[in-house]
Order: C-alpha cells, then sequence, then structure tokens
C-alpha cells in the first residue's frame, strides 16, 4: 500500500447538474449523458469515488473515447476523464522505460520516445486511445502474432482501488493480469512503466501482395505472422463466389541497424507527420465529406474492385520503405473517416476465431452478410496469439473486422445478422472484443469468456468495488444480467 | 418500494423511447402514461398519490408483459428534491427522450371569491413546480442537443377569464415560460410542446363539469401524435383552436361583459 486518501463528502444531495455532458462512442452510434469530471491528480480521483458514493452515482474512467461501443459511457452516471493527467513522469532513453499518466496518449508516448529510437512496443491503428484505456481493453496491432498485447509490455503499475487506496502491481501478480483487460470496473491505473521497443530506423520494410481469395489470405497472413513483425491484410467483403475474401496483405520488418544510412533523419518527428493533405491538393479535413456519398453498397464496391485490381497489378510484391507512423496508423490517414457514415455510425464486429475453423466461420460470415444485402465495408484480417490476461479476446488464431454502417432503415436486420455471426463465431469456438464490441449480450459474454473467467472477474470485482461504483454501459449490458427479456421496440428507431 | 426499471440496456441496433410523466397517477397523466407504453416507451411515473401510480405501473407492466413503468413518489411543491430525483430517473432509465409536465390543480373558485391560498396553490404546482422541472429537463436536452418538453397548459392560457384568475394566470405563466423555452431550444435540436387542452373530464374538472367536456384517453391520443410529429402548439380537442382564435379576438369591451 503506497498511500490512503480519504476525503469528507460534499454532501447536498445530488451531483451538479451543469456537470451533465454529451459524450458519444467513436463510431457515433450511442450517446449519452453523463456527470463529467477531468481530473488533474490521483488525490481528486479519490474525491470522485468519496463524490460517487456520496451521491449513489455510478462511475466509469474515460481516455479519448475511442472505443467503438460503450466501453466509455457511463450514461446518468459519473465519467471521468482521464486526459488531462497525461504527464510523462518518468523516461530513460538508455533503456527505453518510460513511466506515465493513464491520460497520455499513443501519440505522446512515440513523440517522446521516437528520436531516442524507441518506439511503443504495440500500437493499434489510431494514435489517439490514452495508455489508460488501452490497458482497459488490453489491445493488441498488427504485431500481435510476434509481441503480444500491449499489458505484455508493461513492467509495472499502480491502481487505485474505489476506497482509494492505491498498490502497485507487476508481472508477478496474479491481480496484473485481472486489473489489464477488466475494462476499468476493478479500478483505476494511475501510472503506468513501460518497455518501449528499441528501433534503428524511423522506417518499416514493407511488402505489399494481393490475393485470390480467402485461403490465400488466411495462408499469407499466418506465413507473414511467423516471418514479419507486422502483418496486416484487407478483405474486399463484398466480393462473392470463387474470390470471397480476396484482399491485400502488408507486412512490416524493422530494419537492422546500420540498414538505415540515416537513422537520425528517419527517427525525426517531420519525417513521420502525416501529411495535412490529399495529393497536396484536398484538406484531409474534409475527405471524410467526400467519402459519405460512396458509403454505400455500390460505391464500396467499385471502390474495393479498384482497389483490388489495382493491388493486383500495380501494387503485386512491391517492397518499398514506410515510416512507422504511415504503416502503423492507417485509420489517422482521414481525420473523423468514422462521420463518413452518417447520422446512424457504425459497428464494428470483430470475431477471434481459432486457425483451424477460420476459414470456414469467416467465409460463412462473409456469405451471410452479402446474402443479407448487409455486406460490410471494410474487412481487416489479422494473426493472434493467447494471452494470460482475464477478459482476454485472444486465440491462436485470426480476427476479422467489420465496419457496418448502421441506419433507420437497416438496424433491426442488421441486429439479426449480428446475432447470427454471434453464433457462427461461438461455434468456431472464437472469442469478442469489448474496445470494438457495442452488441453483445451477458448470454454470449458467458459462453465466450467460460463460467470460470466470468466468476474470477465477479469475485475480483466484489472483493475490489464491492459497493459496485464501477459502472460502464458495457459493463451493465455485458456483465449484468438483465431479468427482462429483450423484447423488439414497436417504436420507431430514430424520430 | 416502488419496482426499479429493469431495462435491457440499449445498443446501436436495438434502442428505445423514454420518458418522465409528472403528475401520472390520474386523469391525463394516467391517459398519457398508458398510451406512450402502448408505443413501447419505457416511462418513469411520478405523483403524490403512491398507490394509484403503482395499480397504474402494474396496469402497464402486465399489458406489456415487462417492467416498462416505474413508479416515483414526488410532490411538486418540494422544489427542493427535484434535482435529486431527477439524477435518479437519469441514472435509472439512462436516457430520457421527454419530459412530460401534467401536474396540475385548480381548487373551485366561487364567481366572487378573492382567495390567495386558492391562487398560491396553483402558482405552486403550475407554476413553480413545472419550472423547477423544466430547468432539469432544459438543461439535460440543451447539453444533450436534442430531447422533448411537453408541457400541459391550457385553453385558459390564452385569456384571463372571470371564472378562475389565479387558474387562468399560473397557466398563462406557465404557457410564456414553454414558449420562452421554445425559442431558447429549438436551436439546440429540443422540440418543446405547449399542449392547450380544452376541459377534460378528470377529477379536477369533476367540480365544474359543462360544456364541450372531453375524455382523457382521446386527448392522450392527440398530445402523443402530436410528440411524434414534433409539433409547437396543440389545441386539443381540434375544435378548441377554432373556439380560441375567436376568443383570443374577442375585445375587451364585450369580454369584460360575458359570465364565461
Amino acid at each position: 500500500m503506497l498511500r490512503s486518501y480519504a476525503m469528507p463528502p460534499s454532501l447536498n444531495g445530488h451531483v451538479p447538474l451543469d456537470r451533465l455532458t454529451k459524450l458519444e462512442n467513436f463510431g457515433h452510434s450511442l450517446d449519452g449523458a453523463a456527470y463529467v469530471y477531468r481530473p488533474t491528480h490521483t488525490e481528486q480521483i479519490a474525491e470522485l469515488f468519496a463524490l460517487a458514493r456520496a451521491h449513489g452515482a455510478s462511475l466509469t474512467f474515460r481516455g479519448a473515447g475511442r472505443s467503438y461501443g460503450d466501453a466509455a459511457l457511463n450514461a446518468g452516471g459519473i465519467v471521468v476523464d482521464l486526459r488531462r493527467m497525461n504527464r510523462v513522469l518518468d523516461w530513460n532513453p538508455e533503456t527505453g522505460v518510460i513511466m506515465v499518466e493513464p491520460g497520455v496518449t499513443i501519440e505522446q508516448l512515440w513523440r517522446h520516445t521516437l528520436e531516442d529510437g524507441w518506439w511503443p512496443p504495440v500500437v493499434p491503428g489510431t494514435m489517439f486511445p490514452t495508455v489508460g484505456g488501452v490497458l482497459g481493453v488490453n489491445i493488441h496491432g498488427k504485431n500481435n502474432r510476434q509481441a503480444g498485447t500491449f499489458g505484455e509490455h508493461v513492467l509495472r503499475f499502480t491502481f487505485m482501488k474505489p476506497d482509494g487506496e492505491e498498490i502497485e502491481c507487476t508481472p508477478d501478480d496474479e491481480l496484473f493480469y485481472a486489473i489489464i483487460s477488466s475494462l476499468g470496473m476493478l479500478g483505476v491505473i494511475t501510472r503506468v512503466t513501460l518497455q518501449m521497443k528499441r528501433i534503428h530506423s524511423g522506417n518499416l520494410a514493407v511488402t505489399a501482395r494481393a490475393e485470390p481469395d480467402l485461403r490465400g489470405m488466411l495462408d499469407a497472413t499466418d506465413c507473414g505472422a511467423h516471418e514479419n513483425d507486422y502483418i496486416v491484410g484487407w478483405i474486399d467483403c463484398l466480393k462473392g463466389g470463387t474470390g470471397l475474401g480476396r484482399g491485400q496483405m502488408h507486412a512490416g520488418d524493422y530494419l537492422p541497424p546500420e540498414a538505415d544510412p540515416a537513422p537520425a533523419r528517419s527517427l525525426s518527428i517531420d519525417h513521420q507527420t502525416l501529411p495535412d493533405t490529399l495529393f497536396g491538393l484536398i484538406p484531409k479535413s474534409l475527405l471524410h465529406q467526400l467519402m459519405r456519398p460512396a458509403l454505400n453498397n455500390w460505391g464500396v464496391r467499385a471502390v474495393n474492385t479498384a482497389k483490388y485490381a489495382a493491388s493486383r497489378t500495380l501494387g503485386q510484391d512491391k517492397h518499398y520503405l514506410q515510416s512507422h507512423v504511415a504503416f502503423n496508423f492507417l485509420l489517422d490517414y482521414v481525420p473523423n473517416w468514422e462521420r463518413a457514415y452518417g447520422a446512424g455510425g457504425l459497428i464494428q464486429y470483430q470475431c477471434f476465431v481459432p486457425k483451424e475453423t477460420a476459414h470456414d466461420a469467416f467465409a460463412e460470415i462473409l456469405r451471410r452478410g452479402q446474402r443479407h444485402g448487409l455486406p460490410n465495408y471494410l474487412g481487416v484480417l489479422k494473426r493472434h496469439r493467447p494471452d494470460r490476461f482475464l477478459l482476454s479476446h485472444a486465440v491462436d488464431g485470426y480476427s476479422l473486422a467489420q465496419d457496418y454502417r448502421v441506419t433507420r432503415y437497416n438496424h433491426a436486420r442488421l441486429e439479426k445478422l449480428i446475432h447470427e455471426l454471434d453464433e457462427i463465431v461461438l461455434e468456431a469456438g472464437g472469442r469478442f472484443y469489448f474496445a470494438k464490441d457495442s452488441t453483445l449480450r451477458p448470454e454470449i459474454v458467458r459462453r465466450f469468456l467460460g463460467d470460470a473467467t466470468l466468476e474470477n472477474f465477479q469475485s475480483l470485482k466484489a472483493e475490489l468495488d464491492p459497493e459496485n461504483l464501477l459502472e460502464s454501459d458495457l459493463y451493465r449490458r455485458c456483465f449484468k444480467d438483465s431479468s427482462t427479456r429483450i423484447i423488439t421496440n414497436e417504436h420507431e428507431f430514430y424520430s | 418500494m416502488p419496482t426499479p426499471l429493469h431495462l435491457p440496456p440499449d445498443t446501436p441496433l436495438s434502442s428505445r423511447k423514454r420518458a418522465v410523466i409528472i403528475g401520472a397517477s390520474s386523469g391525463l397523466g394516467a391517459a398519457l402514461a398508458r398510451e406512450l407504453a402502448r408505443k413501447g416507451y419505457a416511462l418513469a411515473l411520478l405523483a403524490r398519490r403512491v398507490p394509484e401510480l403503482e395499480t397504474l405501473c402494474n396496469e402497464i407492466n402486465t399489458e406489456s408483459g415487462e417492467t416498462r413503468a416505474a413508479a416515483y413518489p414526488h410532490d411538486v411543491t418540494d422544489t427542493a428534491s427535484i434535482p435529486s430525483i431527477f439524477q435518479t430517473l437519469l441514472a435509472d432509465l439512462k436516457r430520457i427522450d421527454s419530459v412530460v409536465y401534467v401536474a396540475g390543480v385548480m381548487p373551485l373558485v366561487e364567481f366572487a371569491e378573492y382567495n390567495f391560498e386558492k391562487d398560491k396553490a396553483m402558482l405552486d404546482v403550475q407554476l413553480a413546480g413545472g419550472l423547477a422541472w423544466l430547468v432539469q429537463a432544459a438543461t439535460l436536452f440543451e447539453r444533450m442537443r436534442g430531447g422533448q418538453i411537453v408541457g400541459i397548459s391550457s385553453v385558459a392560457a390564452d385569456r384571463g377569464r372571470v371564472k378562475n384568475p389565479g387558474y387562468n394566470a399560473s397557466k398563462a405563466g406557465f404557457d410564456a415560460y414553454l414558449e420562452a423555452l421554445r425559442n431558447r431550444l429549438t436551436r439546440r435540436g429540443v422540440n418543446v410542446l405547449t399542449v392547450r387542452p380544452g376541459p377534460i373530464k378528470t377529477a379536477m374538472t369533476a367540480v365544474v363539469g359543462g360544456l364541450f367536456i372531453a375524455q382523457p384517453e382521446r386527448v392522450a391520443q392527440d398530445i402523443v401524435r402530436a410528440m411524434e410529429k414534433r409539433r409547437q402548439i396543440l389545441y386539443t380537442p381540434r375544435r378548441w383552436a377554432l373556439i380560441m382564435l375567436i376568443v383570443r379576438n374577442l375585445p375587451s369591451v364585450i369580454f369584460r361583459r360575458m359570465r364565461f
């Protein structure tokens, strides 16, 4: 135990109304009003726990709000936004060990360490999430098969329980593996010590390769995941028939020492920065509006066909150097790209299936969407390895991430499709990912996590958070059994 | 102890509307609750009279086969309690799409009676209670850039008449407040519906009786339809739009000689 903060709660009967703030999920498919607080110091977090306790309110932590689903929403409750706790507390350029507060973003991390020749060991497809948020769902990157999840590179962290007590955890503690991945439902990580990855160049050696079908894509991903540091596949999810699952692979490798003739230049921030305009002309801030008209079945089909044709011909087996930022943060190329999906937003459905059953499961998933006239517009394929974190999404197999547009006309059909996909994934022994999910229900969560894991999680929750102060919309949706049956809403979805 | 709501949490693919009705135990409030429940709304129902409120909730929940309505005992004249009740409602419902203020009282006032106690009772319920609730609703909806406020005003808000000056004043004040909220909040995506019903056959009007008295179910249907269309002002039943057009334009020289 480090310190314990006690604080007399200010009892004026209710949380101040002027704290009410509209919060959305990253997919803009959900919103809710919450009482938002933005502390700058750990002492204030302890005070906020006391505030929640005094007013009988639930509390959730929020980072950059980049979860696709409802992980950082707590409608009608308190949301503690940790983005102002964004200080780098210690950095050792010799060992690559960095200590940060939870509101530090992935972008801050690489900007802080790059020029000394270090890079975050695992990064998601965007640089905007915070370290706290990343640990809550224990994200992976395109190097998951090689480097594991983000949590595997944490050396130690300080953790505050809802009673205000702070404890230290290292990978030797069993609790370490429960807290990382626990969606902020056991307490809050207040400082983290991370091991960064030594790099010898600001560039990666990248190879692009198109594959004509799903089997080809899976084999290439598997092969790449064993040989390359990074591997990611794009799948044209609108293509059916013999070309089902066709797409393009990008493999990336760190450069060995001495391979980059001018590492100081490639390791500069300027070299990594993404351009502000497309072709030097179109401001990228406008790009999502230009994309909007193309985000329908015909538009995406045309774009995908052209992209596949180009990758099969011009881009086949192309080797080139690309900066870490350009390779890893594909999603940041188009700022606010998710807004192109329109008023209903999007949901992402990412499922993780063991390698033995992946081909048949993914083929069926792609076919099912096409048959319902609800193809997904962006399919991403990755190779994974299992990890020992409690609420882990990982399997020894593959994941397929799919973006579905939600509209007022398709939501009922889409819900039916998603339930069908859930069954396909569960039958294949697959898992789901809370960073992306917005549709799972307790019975599905129980089936993929298993009774033992769930009981372990619930007993830790009862021990660390006996008053159940910590609740998010995701926690209520996925972990609290609703005693009522789910009925279809007779009322119109939007009106 | 009232039954809490057990609603399945919303997902992007399945969500439902949620409404709060203040003054829901009888008359128009109860009819509105039944009508909105039939449309699939989840409801928080508030009123002083707990037994009536619980009977209504049970009736709605039995009919729909799920806990769709929950009862919250509340007296609108206890304005100090409103912020914490609102916090509870928001935490229970998770989101609020519509706030419907129905609560109203109308003591019988004789033609030659001047009674501040009775007038104040009406101001407390219609005006002070209404404002205290709508301040909460307006803050939420303004922040959310959306939502709906429904205020039950009255045809009595249009002109001061001989029968019950305090009632006219309370409803006119509430009506003006609703109009001001509309002017503030329309630009924020919030719909403010002012309902001006004629006399409705409820306990409140049992003492007056009279011409053109409407059934609460019929009025509730009109209101829910207007809510769905996000209208601004509703006279219900419809004939009151025409009657009040005439009444509003009646010259004072005639109006002050009438006993209407």
